[in-house]
């Protein structure tokens, strides 16, 4: 064999040991969720379960203290709005930063970013009390009003993409007498379609994949979030993992679904965010 | 309407930019300063009281500053957090470095690789937390049956001992992170002049030089990044915490957030989880601080 297709093979290998990595958890999480109770603590341990048992998925679904559809729903809730209003709001903020001169506009823009540095746990409880003062404690509001009116991530990321598009784009437009909000909405943001579904991703997954702020804020069970009420599968079968593995790949389904729907976008995210630093 | 028409006199044209730039940027700047800059001083200033939210806040002065800097159990967050950068951070830079190197070249199916060695980074941390917790499961977790079956490994109660606790949540978030490390340093490796690859193979340099002196200075800046990030995530974990391990056992996996969390919303302590989260503030500025001194100094790539 040539040096160079040894070479290859090791590549090969390598690749694929660690695929195998990836994968085996991903692999323990399914076989797990189709066992018989019995045969998820026998020994040893069988890998494909002798009786795949769907009746599981249909068991975690139902069986927590609010369906699973319903928690599904309660996320959209909250994540549906806080995504789009946060792009609306962001890019028009991206738009006034890289295209039109005010006063102070980079001073302003500066707090934006310095803000991006600051640790959550500063915010935390300011926040909380604010909004348990304002009787929003126990609703969805603490979870979207913090993102929807833009966040320095989106505002700046949209900057930088306006930042790159030819003056000449809208100096037309404005000879016209062209309002900026049409500029803004028929010219700049058909033409960065790419940026807005990366950073709806983005902001769809974190907000989906929240923990702490439901924890935090969310005290009815009628109100659980997907994550939330995951995470009391726990608390209320503490053994059965089989319903608790259900559970997760239900929650995943989305996540997954979306990831390989939106994979180019998800990708061009993170050369976004290594940007940043 | 008449503006318009006088718009070459520019004044007005001026003015009225300016009014559609505050109007564009209103409410992200309310936004901001309601959520980012009102907290960030009022929790400077409740870190001064005693206040348990049932009672009216009584001033203590740095009475909470002074407790903190004794307690045992901050301490002890602080320390564990330093522990978790140094197994974490060497980790999954390694590996994820060594990934990219993997990646970095043509490569059939290159694209599902990537994809796939991605899949961790976007699974909610709550499953997989959950998914962890079952494979470390001590009597009927896979992972000790498969070491007991491969190598006579006993039985270790990988997060329910406090020697391991740590340890075994910083290897799930090296599997869950690495895929998200490995693009930046992919990106950073494939963003390197192949110029000076023709360069060094003119010169007849070995593949181990070329890794030693040019791949790795030239994807430092990643690696700063990298680094900096998992320092400033370490402060901030908490839901793994959570779910895994509640700190337990004993202190071993406290957090500063996680305690921070416990203080203000278990015992209801806000002032005194306030002085932790400005104590928090510091150290985060001052390693952000730092490490953009060093990166800057050291870190000289244009040459």
């Amino acid at each position: 064999m040539s040096k160079k297709k040894m070479k290859a093979l090791f590549v090969y290998m390598g690749v694929g040991i660690v695929a195998i990595l990836v994968i085996l958890p991903f692999a323990w999480m399914l076989v797990s969720a189709f066992k018989s109770q019995r045969e998820l603590f026998a020994y040893p341990p069988t890998f494909f379960p002798t009786e795949w048992k769907i009746e599981n998925f249909i068991e975690a679904a139902s069986r927590g203290s609010i369906s699973f559809w319903q928690m599904f729903l309660n996320t959209m809730k909250i994540a549906v709005p806080s995504t789009v209003f946060n792009i609306i709001f962001s890019s028009l903020a991206g738009y006034a930063f890289a295209r039109l001169r005010f006063p102070f506009r980079d001073t302003i823009f500066m707090c934006f970013i310095a803000a991006m540095m600051v640790p959550f746990a500063i915010t935390l409880i300011p926040r909380f009390l604010l909004f348990k003062d304002l009787g929003f404690y126990d609703t969805y509001v603490p979870l979207i009003i913090p993102i929807m009116f833009g966040t320095p991530f989106s505002i700046f990321l949209t900057r930088q993409f306006f930042m790159t598009l030819p003056k000449e784009l809208e100096e037309a437009a404005i000879v016209d007498g062209c309002s900026h909000v049409r500029i803004w909405a028929q010219i700049f943001m058909p033409l960065c379609k790419p940026i807005i579904a990366t950073l709806s991703v983005f902001q769809f997954q974190s907000s989906y994949n929240d923990f702490m702020g439901p924890v935090i804020y969310i005290a009815s069970d009628v109100k659980f979030t997907v994550q939330m009420g995951l995470s009391s599968f726990r608390n209320s079968f503490t053994s059965r993992y089989d319903l608790i593995m259900a559970g997760s790949i239900l929650a995943l389904i989305p996540v997954v679904i979306l990831f390989i729907c939106c994979q180019k976008y998800i990708v061009r995210g993170i050369a976004m965010s290594g940007l940043k630093g | 309407m008449k503006n318009k028409k006088n718009s070459r006199q520019g004044l007005t044209l001026k003015q009225k930019e300016a009014v559609t730039g505050y109007i564009f940027i209103a409410l992200p700047l309310v936004s901001l300063i309601i959520m980012m800059y009102y907290p960030i001083i009022r929790s400077f200033f409740i870190s001064f009281f005693d206040w348990n939210l049932l009672q009216e806040p009584t001033f203590t002065g740095i009475e909470n500053y002074k407790t903190l800097f004794h307690d045992e159990v901050f301490r002890t967050s602080l320390v564990n957090t330093i522990k978790w950068v140094l197994i974490y951070v060497p980790m999954s830079v390694v590996s994820s470095f060594l990934l990219a190197l993997l990646l970095d070249r043509k490569l059939k199916g290159a694209g599902f690789f990537r994809t796939l060695y991605y899949l961790p980074v976007v699974c909610p941390i709550v499953v997989v937390a959950l998914l962890f917790v079952w494979i470390y499961n001590t009597d009927y977790g896979i992972l000790n049956f498969l070491l007991k079956n491969l190598f006579g490994i006993e039985p270790v109660g990988w997060i329910t001992d406090s020697r391991f606790s740590l340890f075994s949540i910083a290897v799930m978030s090296v599997w869950k992170w690495a895929g998200y490390n490995m693009l930046i340093f992919l990106s950073a490796l494939q963003g390197i002049d192949e110029n000076l690859y023709e360069a060094a193979a003119i010169d007849g340099i070995t593949p181990w030089t070329k890794l030693i002196k040019i791949k790795i200075p030239l994807v430092m800046p990643s690696i700063y990044f990298v680094m900096l990030t998992a320092v400033i995530d370490a402060f901030q974990m908490f839901t793994e915490i959570f779910i895994m391990t509640k700190g337990g056992p004993g202190y071993s996996t406290y957090t500063v957030s996680y305690y921070l969390w416990s203080n203000a919303f278990e015992y209801s302590k806000m002032g005194y989880a306030c002085a932790m989260a400005a104590v928090m503030f510091v150290i985060i500025m001052t390693v952000t601080l730092v490490q953009n001194r060093i990166m800057n100094k050291k870190v000289q790539y244009d040459a």
